[in-house]
């Protein structure tokens, strides 16, 4: 019989770049108005090529005055007086323009942020939109959330978003300010300030009345003076922990309420009775999903000695068959790194692994000359005392440690700082629930991973912040409610 | 009967790892398995020992591999190899010599206006029409690829009958001329634990098969767990089988996605093993040529390249070889054509 194995390789499947009519110059939306900013230009870079997409005006302190004063306006006439369902009637409107303008989004946020087409198409997007259906849905039934009967908004939201989830942080931390009766003022991340800006349109387009989402691009600068100017109520911040506590520290004595959303080290906990293959695809969705670059990423791996071996072997395999390029074509499974500065951090830390003694694997799938990318890689026999072990890689690089028994799995998984994410893979559902009950981590996933709804709380514990985004605990922390740290 | 099949280790060792020629003799599974198949008790240790397989993460897997784009000469390379992997069949009550002979023209020349396009792998027929379908063939193979004769046997699709009757079954199709015999397990044995019982006359067919290669179905649509269809695939891999096969076509649900990603990993994970490369055949429900190119990216993505080749990965369907021949033409043309321009057979 023939052996005569066809050689099948996939032709490049890119999608259009066009759909995302990118703009040569973005502006900053204030009082309902797209402005020229006072502040510099800044330049949003590429990171599948390396090459510079858009230029982007920024606030400077007046403009932020502007957009603070506005969003009081807002709040103080028509929006906290609008009834509940009329609020509602708003966000579904945004919730359908995000949906109608899908692909335009999904192009534009992989072209911005480097992250697949795949994962901007059936993730980013669609997720976006459903927090406002989601939220848009309670916006009149706040009085059901066990708050009492008419549970008062804030004020003035000032919130800042981080750069792996552009739109999605946007949706996430608009959608539920709004329900609650608040209004917004938002600042993007200063390499992802485009897909906001779009979402700027839409809710142009929505008749939001002007001043209740203000959207001000700037670098950390206008992030720190957001979050300490007197004009706001409530900070919302997801970013990196090292600017939580600066925030924390800040705000302190200022009787504001503060949500964190900041780094973590996830553990994803596998036992030797596991459904090993789809705990692979639980691993390799923990760690490569967005490149690596998720704050709940799973990015270090405990597994059980006696299938260790067995595990690694398959997970290898199966990081094998990933495809690592063009964000645009829709065959590829993990894009660019979002920025140069954050390939370099990537680098450095898988250094320092090697360097320490882990036993490095790294996928063969070939990269792109131009761009920002990272090799999926897999830092075998790492111990709790490397830096890789301990430090938020932010990147696609999985440190290994095995354990023997649950209390050891427990005590590895809990030595950390952060306390984010966990996963834990059995087939023995009491163990499971022993191990969550114990877990240190303020998102648990039991055989499965990096699974997000709007309706379940999101959040962390330690250094990964406090406050829950998300569900009827995420409107919480936009109500008048005692139920979690008011700075005063 | 049961006694003889039953092997211990002593027993002689499989043939080089990866031939893919020829018959294998029968005999025990190679010798990391040799232990496993002693008796019912080790069976079942063995099989109810296989890791679990998590419906929720598998589907999430399949599914998502199913977002592939193919497009271009990938695409019409896709074409060719799927319709080159097709066990052409008709398994029905009402076939007659017509049918088949018709059947035989399809399979010799899937689309009479593009003679380029490849010969199907098979055509898959009852026991008492090969005689008819080996007719229709004679000499054929002296034109290109010679098409394999594929013949139901072991009282398919039920199975439910005496195992010296299935026997008898699977000796006329092949005494008829069949180059492969399309088995049946006992689903009833297996549901109930009976994996001894199973693996007995997967061993018995295959030494009645002779030089046929055997195909195993498992009818996963009757053994309901993904679980299960783990199980099954290992204990026909244990008992020689050359292929494992999804379906009947006779039971809803026949193949899906899913479930043909089970079976792909225990291919991949036998030949890891034991060196051995064995085929995996879905079979029932696809009918586009988009679900075959769906498979054929689990089988790239999920067994590995090797496995493309029609010796190691076929469909079993009809309905699907006229979409594949108008997608083909499609690919060429750059525009659709009617499906009254492909022939109805």
């Amino acid at each position: 019989m023939t052996n005569s194995v066809v050689d099948w390789e996939y032709a490049p499947a890119p999608e259009s770049e066009a759909v995302a009519r990118v703009k040569e110059r973005y502006l900053p939306y204030i009082d309902g108005k797209f402005i020229e900013g006072g502040g510099d230009d800044l330049i949003t870079v590429n990171p599948g090529r390396g090459e510079d997409l858009a230029t982007v005006s920024t606030v400077d302190d007046a403009d932020l005055d502007t957009a603070i004063a506005a969003a009081r306006r807002a709040y103080e006439g028509p929006w906290s007086k609008l009834s509940g369902a009329e609020r509602g009637k708003y966000l579904f409107r945004i919730a359908r323009g995000i949906a109608e303008r899908a692909r335009e989004l999904a192009v534009l946020e992989s072209l911005d942020n480097g992250k697949p087409i795949k994962e901007t198409r059936d993730f980013d997007v669609p997720t976006a939109a459903q927090h406002f259906f989601y939220h848009a849905g309670w916006a009149d039934k706040l009085g059901y959330l066990g708050y009492g009967p008419n549970p008062k908004s804030l004020g003035v939201a000032g919130q800042v978003i981080p750069w792996n989830f552009p739109l999605l942080m946007a949706a996430w931390k608009i959608a539920p300010a709004l329900a609650a009766g608040n209004t917004v003022v938002i600042k993007p991340a200063e390499t992802t300030p485009l897909s906001i800006l779009v979402l700027a349109e839409i809710i142009a387009d929505a008749d939001l009345p002007p001043g209740v989402v203000n959207i001000v691009p700037g670098a950390g600068d206008v992030g720190a003076s957001l979050v300490n100017h007197p004009g706001i109520d409530k900070v919302a911040f997801t970013g990196s922990t090292a600017v939580g506590k600066q925030i924390q520290q800040s705000l302190a004595g200022t009787g504001r309420k503060l949500t964190l959303e900041l780094g973590g080290k996830g553990a994803n906990i596998v036992f030797a009775d596991a459904a090993l293959d789809q705990a692979v695809e639980g691993i390799v969705n923990g760690i490569f999903f967005n490149a690596g670059q998720v704050c709940c990423a799973g990015s270090r791996l405990l597994v059980q000695e006696p299938v260790a071996e067995e595990l690694l072997l398959r997970l290898k395999d199966r990081a094998e068959t990933l495809r690592v390029g063009d964000p645009l074509d829709k065959n590829t499974d993990v894009g660019a790194i979002n920025s140069s500065a954050q390939l370099t951090k990537i680098t450095e830390l898988t250094q320092a692994g090697v360097d320490e003694g882990a036993e490095v694997w790294r996928s063969s799938c070939p990269l792109p000359d131009r761009g920002f990318y990272v090799t999926p890689t897999i830092l075998a026999n790492a111990s709790a005392t490397m830096r890789i072990a301990r430090e938020e890689i932010f990147g696609p690089v999985l440190t290994v440690i095995t354990f023997r028994t649950p209390d050891e799995a427990l005590a590895k998984a809990n030595n950390s700082p952060y306390g984010l994410s966990a996963g834990v893979w059995t087939e023995k559902g009491s163990r499971a629930m022993a191990m969550a009950a114990r877990l240190q981590a303020g998102v648990i996933w039991d055989n499965t991973f990096n699974r997000f709804d709007p309706a379940a709380a999101f959040g962390g514990y330690q250094e990964s912040g406090f406050g829950r985004e998300g569900g009827p605990a995420g409107l919480a922390a936009y109500l008048d409610t005692d139920d979690e740290a008011v700075l005063g | 009967m049961a006694s003889t099949v039953i092997h211990d280790a002593s027993r002689p060792k499989g043939p080089e790892p990866g031939a893919p020629k020829g018959p294998e003799p029968v005999q025990g599974p190679p010798a990391p398995f040799a232990d496993v198949v002693a008796d019912q008790s080790s069976l079942r240790r063995f099989l109810d020992g296989l890791p679990g397989v998590d419906p929720v993460a598998l589907e999430q897997r399949a599914a998502g591999l199913a977002t592939r784009s193919i497009k271009k000469q990938s695409k019409l390379t896709a074409i060719d190899l799927a319709i080159s992997m097709v066990d052409l069949t008709t398994l029905e009550g009402a076939d007659t010599p017509g049918k088949v002979r018709n059947l035989v023209r399809k399979a010799l020349q899937p689309d009479p206006e593009q003679p380029d396009t490849p010969r199907v792998a098979a055509v898959c027929i009852y026991p008492d029409l090969v005689p008819v379908a080996a007719e229709a063939l004679a000499g054929a193979e002296r034109t290109g690829t010679k098409i394999k004769i594929a013949s139901v046997a072991t009282a398919f699709p039920s199975g439910r009958a005496a195992t010296s009757v299935k026997i008898a079954d699977v000796r006329s199709a092949v005494e008829a001329g069949a180059d492969e015999i399309d088995m049946v397990i006992d689903r009833g044995a297996f549901l109930a634990g009976n994996y001894a019982k199973v693996y007995e006359e997967i061993v018995a067919v295959k030494q009645a098969c002779g030089a046929a290669r055997l195909k195993v179905i498992l009818e996963t649509g009757e053994l309901a767990t993904y679980d299960n269809v783990r199980k099954a695939s290992w204990l026909a891999l244990l008992a020689g089988g050359d292929f494992i096969k999804t379906s009947t076509g006779k039971v809803s649900p026949a193949a899906t996605l899913p479930v043909t990603h089970v079976m792909l990993q225990a291919v991949k994970d036998w030949k890891r093993l034991t060196g051995q490369q064995r085929a995996v055949k879905p079979a029932g429900g696809i009918r586009t040529a988009k679900d075959a190119i769906r498979y054929l990216v689990a089988v790239r993505e999920v067994a590995g390249p090797e496995w493309l080749d029609p010796y190691w990965f076929r469909f079993g369907a009809s309905s699907v070889l006229n979409d594949l021949i108008m997608q083909r033409r499609t690919q060429q043309a750059g525009h659709y054509w009617g499906a009254d321009y492909v022939t109805v057979d």
